[in-house]
């Protein structure tokens, strides 16, 4: 498979469109799902995903093809969602750092359970309800996860994708499971 | 409830892949005799399954399409850059021969003036070079933009560009140059066009690539 998508990616290369389509139906799934988990909304996700394949033609010269294109192609899906979520919210960032607290975020301040969770799956269908948790993940603990579990890159990869190192990516792997536990303990 | 912060790091690298047979048999060992910690890592795998148990979801049907419209169509430029970078071999061909079909132009329309190559004993008349009788020319002999009457003995080459070869006044066809009075001992080129004129230069070119 990976030797079908990098014949493509040379055709790409010599100017054939035909061929990016190929890829991009191999790849939309994938793509579309991470940003819909990404963003939470599917009006989003077709948006960002959209712009991800276009982006990834315009620049097609500047991969090289001896690394993994879905590395590359997850790169780029996974930057551009996180720019749009932070257009989303201009005020303020929950995620973002606190000054000398070393690495906590305001989502450390909220009251960890404001509502029981039992209640909570009562009314919604517990898949919808881990999901809706996993999205109130900080951005950069929610795409390790999603990346690991759902996507089933490994760290490796991971680190790639998200160009940061391999120490951080098991550091916030291991804070977004923790997180995750205790918000799904009590299901 | 974090009854041991090292275990539940152990529990995170058990996970990741990251440990050891050792540092599992420890692991292993402290799960078997503490509840809590026990507890924490059964949490943690349930977390993770719950995680890859979530919904699927579809993807719109139009994505890939609606993508390949709003793909940017390929400026000419870059289209012809990359065409150039694919074939630097048909490119370089392209502009020798662009340059090269310059200067043979050029070196048409240059000048409308009579050339003679410079041999002794021709003698001149207006247009017409002429070869005097028992008169015998020992080289080449080139011609341009005059008509050239031979009665003498050419041992060379003849070219004439851009004019006749005459007997007497009278046009002399190529056919009948042979039965002519004067001689020549080489080849005769006879060149009136410019095509004939470009094929000439190349073939001289090429000629002169060959011998050297």
């Amino acid at each position: 498979m990976d030797e079908m998508i990098r014949e493509k990616i040379k055709q790409v290369k010599k100017g054939d469109q035909s061929s990016f389509e190929d890829i991009v139906i191999y790849f939309q799934n994938r793509i579309y799902q991470h940003c819909y988990r990404m963003l939470g909304n599917a009006h989003e996700a077709e948006d960002v995903a959209q712009e991800a394949f276009i982006r990834a033609y315009t620049n097609i010269d500047s991969f090289d093809n001896r690394r993994k294109f879905s590395t590359w192609l997850y790169r780029i899906a996974t930057n551009l969602t996180i720019d749009r979520i932070r257009k989303r919210k201009p005020d303020y960032f929950l995620d973002a750092e606190m000054k000398g607290t070393d690495g906590l975020d305001m989502y450390t301040r909220l009251p960890s359970q404001d509502r029981s969770p039992g209640e909570e799956v009562e009314g919604l269908e517990l898949q919808r309800f881990i999901h809706q948790e996993i999205a109130e993940l900080p951005p950069k603990y929610r795409s390790i996860i999603m990346l690991r579990y759902l996507e089933e890159f490994s760290l490796k990869e991971i680190s790639d994708i998200l160009n940061i190192p391999l120490g951080t990516v098991k550091t916030r792997i291991h804070r977004g499971r923790e997180a995750l536990r205790k918000k799904l303990r009590h299901v | 409830m974090d009854c041991n912060r090292e275990y539940a790091q152990l529990m995170h690298q058990y996970l990741d892949g990251d440990l050891n047979q050792r540092e599992e048999a420890i692991l292993r060992l402290h799960l078997e005799g503490c509840e809590v910690c026990q507890k924490h890592f059964h949490e943690l795998k349930r977390t993770l399954t719950f995680i890859q148990s979530t919904e699927h979801i579809s993807v719109p049907e139009s994505l890939s399409s609606k993508v390949m419209q709003n793909l940017p169509t390929e400026k000419k430029q870059v289209k012809y850059k990359r065409w150039f970078k694919a074939h630097p071999v048909l490119t370089a061909a392209a502009i020798f021969f662009v340059l090269m079909i310059g200067s043979v132009f050029s070196s048409w329309s240059q000048d409308s003036q009579l050339v003679v190559s410079k041999q002794e004993n021709l003698v001149i008349e207006g247009d017409t070079v002429i070869v005097p009788e028992g008169i015998t020319v020992p080289g080449d002999l080139l011609v341009k933009n005059g008509d050239l009457m031979v009665k003498g003995t050419i041992e060379g080459d003849v070219t004439i560009v851009n004019g006749e070869l005459l007997e007497d006044g009278n046009m002399l066809d190529e056919e009948s140059f042979t039965a002519s009075v004067g001689e020549v001992n080489g080849e005769f080129n006879h060149v009136d066009q410019f095509f004939e004129w470009i094929w000439y230069t190349f073939k001289n070119l090429f000629k002169g690539i060959f011998t050297f």
